[in-house]
């Protein structure tokens, strides 16, 4: 299932494989990958908490949201920089829009940016963690009533 | 019966060739695999091994008179005498076919849960053990109030022996413990601990699934009550194990699952039960994983075992002089006596990053906890990067691992 054409992210997805596609090889990508990671704003350490794990993921994943005039707002952190590098794109794609376009999103499009690895069965579980997370952060805040809003 | 095989000198590049599967590429390099301690490759012996018994041989054991099923009870029951003499075992009515170490040990845990435990008796342990040799333990106290005990284990991963001792008590039913941890490599010395133990009168299990790889293991001469193996982790396929008990051990367990061939004859006023080994095994079992297992013991069986233990022993030790000098490296578990497993953390790195970039490089290492949770909270982290190595591993390939791992460092700095 890939995004409806005119969804909201679309624009940034494209950004985002436009940069990669700038690398001929994966070490290149990797090394990109790192650079968004330590571009990522830290995560407070007071969120860093067992309520905001994501589970199924080798490395720890924390991810909070909050409703800014009817938009999503995300912040996310891991221990693992190739982890973190994965949910700062997540953030970067996702982070702003409405709860009804979150819950459609998706992570196909990591495969176009040569991250498919980390789409395969055995690590699968931790993006598509992730991105249930996302759905499930932004459909609570929807019904007024965000699971983990940062206090 | 079949003849010994003739013992070859010990040549690692040779025994490569036998596994089709070091020979593929993965990201375009060539495959360096160094994930042993979670599953060894098979040679080409134990496949075609498979393939013939589908071509030739298969049918459903136990059951018919007919040619076809005589041949495959033949090769299934071969199959058991051939794993009763690769372990010293006194005869194959000692040896249970299961699935692989996880299920002997929860069939052990089962039956002592339904025969022996009860409030306030003891299982003794240890901190190195894998998930496997504790939740089962775990479980059979929750159901009987029983306790379990464990042992602690030193900075360099080495079982406290006197803690061990100081446990051993009157309340103490049973003592289960690795023979080779799979995190950190170290070797325990069994026949110590079983010796300890036999002198309150304690059984014992050992968990054998990381040891005979490696080393010839001898049940008798290590007077264990029990011994779990794994077929997947000595050249032979997924699915299959074993657990050998002492005739008396194996009597003293109940029945587990329940169904065909379990029995020694079913009426709806009651049920008895076949004896051991065919008491534990309900259900048609895993013939094909059984014949392959003995296939694999045959190609241990043509191995100088001993030239082997010494390759994998300087495989070990060449690893660590090696990785050393990787700025940061640390190694976790350095027993004197550990054997095939070297396990470490680059600095501040995480276990995922560096795997996840070693990986890339074509080099297969796990990362994580390794299925032993207490082991990383003993050490304070969140998981190592683990090279585990078997007799088919080269100087080659810790070279190639010390490069990925030196050119993840750079990548991740």
């Amino acid at each position: 299932m890939s995004l409806r054409s005119d969804h909201p992210a679309l624009p940034r997805i494209r950004e985002v494989v436009e940069e990669f596609s700038l690398f001929d090889d994966w070490t290149g990508r990797y090394e990109h990958l790192i650079e968004q990671a330590r571009s990522l704003r830290p995560l407070d350490e007071r969120h860093r908490v067992e309520a905001n794990r994501v589970h199924g993921c080798q490395s720890q994943v924390w991810l909070v949201a909050r409703v800014e005039s009817g938009r999503v707002r995300f912040e996310a952190d891991s221990d693992a920089l190739i982890t973190r590098g994965l949910v700062a794109l997540l953030v970067r794609v996702f982070d702003g829009l409405e709860p009804a376009d979150i819950a459609e999103a998706d992570t196909d499009w990591m495969a176009e940016i040569g991250m498919q690895d980390h789409l395969s069965t055995t690590r699968k579980n931790g993006l598509d963690a992730m991105v249930r997370r996302l759905r499930t952060l932004a459909a609570a805040s929807e019904r007024g009533n965000p699971s983990n809003l940062p206090t | 019966m079949k003849d010994r095989p003739h013992v070859a000198p010990f040549d690692p590049e040779r025994l490569r060739a036998e596994f089709p599967a070091l020979g593929i590429e993965v990201h375009g390099k060539p495959l360096v695999y160094l994930d042993n301690a979670a599953t060894t490759q098979k040679p080409r012996a134990v496949l075609d091994r498979i393939v013939r018994y589908y071509e030739q041989e298969n049918a459903n054991v136990h059951r018919g008179v007919h040619a076809l099923s005589q041949i495959a009870t033949e090769a299934y029951e071969g199959a058991r005498a051939r794993i009763a003499s690769f372990l010293g075992a006194s005869g194959p009515d000692e040896i249970v076919f299961t699935r692989g170490t996880t299920e002997s040990i929860n069939l052990v845990a089962h039956g002592f849960a339904r025969s022996v435990l009860g409030p306030g008796d003891e299982i003794v342990i240890t901190h190195l053990e894998h998930h496997s040799n504790i939740v089962p333990w775990q479980l059979a106290a929750e159901a009987t109030g029983a306790v379990v005990r464990v042992v602690p284990i030193d900075e360099d991963g080495t079982v406290d022996f006197d803690a061990y001792l100081d446990l051993l008590g009157s309340r103490t039913r049973i003592v289960s413990v690795s023979h080779v941890s799979n995190s950190l490599g170290t070797v325990n010395p069994v026949e110590r601990f079983v010796r300890a133990a036999h002198e309150h009168g304690i059984p014992v299990l050992v968990d054998g699934a990381q040891a005979v790889a490696h080393a010839p293991v001898d049940v008798r001469a290590l007077d264990v009550d029990y011994y779990c193996l794994s077929g997947h982790k000595m050249f032979g396929p997924t699915g299959i194990g074993a657990l050998y008990g002492k005739a008396e051990a194996l009597d003293r367990l109940p029945p587990w699952q329940g169904g065909g061939d379990m029995i020694a004859s079913v009426s709806f006023a009651g049920t008895t039960y076949a004896a051991p080994p065919l008491r534990f095994e309900a259900g048609t079992p895993h013939i094909e994983g059984a014949v392959g297992l003995a296939a694999a013991i045959d190609f241990l069986g043509a191995v100088d075992r001993d030239a082997a233990a010494a390759h994998e022993a300087e495989l070990v030790r060449y690893a660590h002089e090696r990785l050393a000098s990787i700025p940061g490296i640390r190694f976790i578990g350095t027993s004197p006596h550990k054997t095939a497993v070297v396990s470490f953390l680059v600095g501040s790195l995480h276990p995922y990053d560096v795997g996840t970039l070693v990986d890339r490089f074509g080099v297969a290492v796990r990362t994580g906890h390794h299925c032993t949770e207490p082991v990383m909270a003993r050490y304070g982290i969140p998981g190592t990067v683990r090279a585990s190595f078997a007799l088919y591993n080269t100087k080659a390939d810790v070279d190639a691992l010390v490069e990925a791992v030196d050119r993840a460092r750079r990548l991740l700095s």
